[in-house]
């Protein structure tokens, strides 16, 4: 039946089904749920019968959407280190609201008043200087989407049961903004690198002095001073006044609060670049400045920790990201891997961004495993979890990828399976 | 846990207005690996002076340029850990609420690697840079440059790094052999 084209088991359907052009009105009636006899009251509603509230100088959500926060996980003992995540299953589209950025912070954040506030490049350089927020506001801005991703997100995925959480909680170290800012390759430029300089030590104004080296190479690659998120200054908790945005590369080397770039010849080897955020291989050899974020994928909806409505049509949606560039494909299984599908990716799709896919599927309410499997554009695939472990063990900590799988279950709970 | 209150349910009608995806698998454009130019900015960089340059400087190298003046010992280095660090350290570095320092050697390869100074950290003067940059957690940059050297004497000692009498200073802290100093490849520059 046109329209209505099964395109893997489980019951997934072809990705024309959600276009207007395409979907059949008989196929589409078919698949039409009853809808339970509506309990609207006929009666005109009191904020109909009366003007609403004015204007406001600074917009806040509804207040019945108040329950969608991030999960704030502290490290024990502090208030200030640790993370919260984005609630990936409450959110569509691709843009993070910046109120529900996730934080990874090593000493709290710090309360910067911008004219207080200078960034310093030196060392193998002809020119040290010094700019401030107002200064960088003059400079060429570019506004691009990048997702950030902490090099740390999906860990417990290396756990040897898999543990019963939301998409958001297992997977939202990863949010995705309109970064706008001054490319680094013109600061560094003004300040002239000497050929001697091939790395930057970038260290925030944090009570950790947070400190990365990062290749100059990248700084002149895709590098922003970033000054800018979603349109307005960035939140505090994303490095206001200003930050470094290394588009594609683990979190914490886009160093927030800005404070210092040093041109060196070789890395600092800061606590950040070898006790943490470095990958230990069973051979017992850690791999170093492992920068940039794996292509992966998760779906979003349905989520872990949740219940689905009972039989019928549903939209798996999800996101996928690599940080070598764009996503070209996303596949979708509906029983557990053994047969897929390609899934709608919404344009645009940026390079070093999430990217939003969809898929169109009938839930018979029996049991199902739903899956997505994400390629960028360098041919990169998203691995299983167990090819993952296979080549890492589970000690690794870092830069988890692997496909996630859901399983739902008869009775409609959600949860989160390895297969 | 949050339920899906929100919803994984759509309405038909919802649907027929999302028109503005494309397919997946269709020809997007190539990633492109031409170098972006670079914009010409206004030249507003301020110079900076020496001293400020001077007084920013913290970071530490392997090679240990830029250790400030000054020494300290295991012994001087316990009095300071066990008023300072040993709430979120434990006793000797055995770890508490937060980081274990001391212990581990061997079991990198194991199924539970021990991840501390010395069974770890491939540098001394990370250490240095660290605890005088971050440390003790709720007062940085509260200690002097002889009370961080003492402190780094101690967590080196602890871990039989260094002997009990030695005398870290800009001189001798760079040329501690760390037990994992071969431990790390390096991923960067990636191989093409």
């Amino acid at each position: 039946m046109p329209g209505l084209q099964v395109v893997a088991g489980g019951g997934l359907l072809h990705r024309r089904l959600f276009l207007k052009e395409s979907a059949g009105a008989a196929a589409l009636a078919l698949l039409r749920a009853t809808p339970a006899s509506a309990a609207q009251s006929q009666e005109v509603p009191g904020y109909m019968k009366a003007p609403g509230q004015g204007m406001r100088p600074y917009g806040e959500r509804s207040p019945h959407e108040s329950a969608v926060q991030r999960l704030v996980v502290p490290v024990t003992g502090t208030t200030g280190s640790g993370s919260s995540r984005t609630p990936l299953e409450h959110l569509e589209g691709i843009i993070t609201p910046s109120s529900l950025h996730f934080e990874r912070h090593h000493s709290g954040v710090p309360d910067i008043a911008p004219a207080d506030h200078r960034l310093l490049i030196h060392g193998l350089v002809e020119r040290p200087l010094t700019f401030d927020l107002a200064a960088l506001s003059r400079y060429p801005l570019v506004s691009r989407v990048h997702f950030v991703e902490c090099s740390g997100n999906s860990t417990a995925l290396y756990a040897a049961e898999p543990l019963q959480a939301t998409a958001g909680s297992l997977h939202g170290m990863v949010s995705c903004s309109e970064w706008t800012g001054v490319p680094l390759g013109t600061l560094l430029a003004e300040a002239g690198v000497q050929p001697a300089g091939r790395w930057l030590l970038a260290e925030g104004a944090d009570a950790a002095s947070m400190s990365r080296s990062i290749p100059v190479e990248k700084a002149l690659d895709d590098a922003l001073v970033a000054i800018y998120q979603n349109g307005e200054r960035l939140r505090p908790e994303n490095g206001y006044p200003m930050r470094l945005l290394l588009p594609g590369w683990e979190g914490n080397t886009n160093v927030k609060w800005l404070r210092r770039l040093k041109v060196t010849a070789e890395p600092v080897m800061t606590k950040d670049e070898t006790s943490k955020y470095t990958d230990l291989m069973p051979d017992g050899k850690a791999r170093q400045f492992t920068f940039p974020m794996g292509v992966k994928s998760v779906i979003t909806s349905p989520s872990g920790g949740g219940q689905m409505l009972g039989p019928g049509l549903y939209q798996i949606s999800g996101l996928a990201w690599s940080g070598a560039g764009r996503i070209r494909r996303v596949d979708v299984s509906a029983d557990g891997g053994k047969t897929w599908a390609p899934a709608a990716l919404s344009e645009p799709v940026h390079s070093k961004a999430l990217t939003r896919f969809r898929m169109a599927w009938r839930w018979d309410g029996g049991p199902v495993v739903l899956a997505s499997r994400a390629a960028d554009d360098t041919g990169a695939v998203q691995p299983t979890r167990r090819a993952l472990i296979a080549e890492r063990g589970t000690p690794f900590r870092y830069h988890y990828h692997a496909i996630q799988s859901w399983s739902v279950a008869g009775n409609g709970e959600v949860r989160n399976v390895y297969v | 846990m949050f339920t899906c209150d929100r919803g994984v349910r759509f309405a038909i009608a919802a649907l027929m207005f999302a028109g503005v995806t494309t397919m997946a698998g269709q020809a997007q454009r190539p990633a492109s690996r031409s170098r972006p130019v670079v914009p010409q900015g206004p030249g507003l960089g301020v110079p900076a002076a020496e001293a400020l340059v001077a007084a920013w400087d913290v970071s530490i190298p392997p090679d240990g340029t830029g250790l400030p003046p000054g020494s300290g010992n295991p012994a001087q280095g316990a009095q300071i850990f066990n008023t300072k660090c040993i709430a979120c350290h434990g006793p000797e570095g055995a770890g508490s609420v937060n980081d274990r320092l001391v212990g581990g050697q061997g079991t990198l390869t194991s199924a539970a690697p021990v991840r501390t100074i010395g069974s770890f950290w491939p540098y001394a003067t990370t250490l240095f840079d660290y605890v005088r940059r971050a440390m003790p957690y709720p007062q940085p940059h509260s200690l002097s440059d002889p009370e961080v050297y003492a402190l780094v004497a101690y967590l080196l000692n602890l871990n039989g790094v260094i002997a009990k009498d030695a005398v870290m200073d800009a001189k001798t802290l760079p040329r501690v052999e760390m037990p994992n100093r071969a431990g790390f490849e390096r991923a960067y520059p990636p191989r093409r």
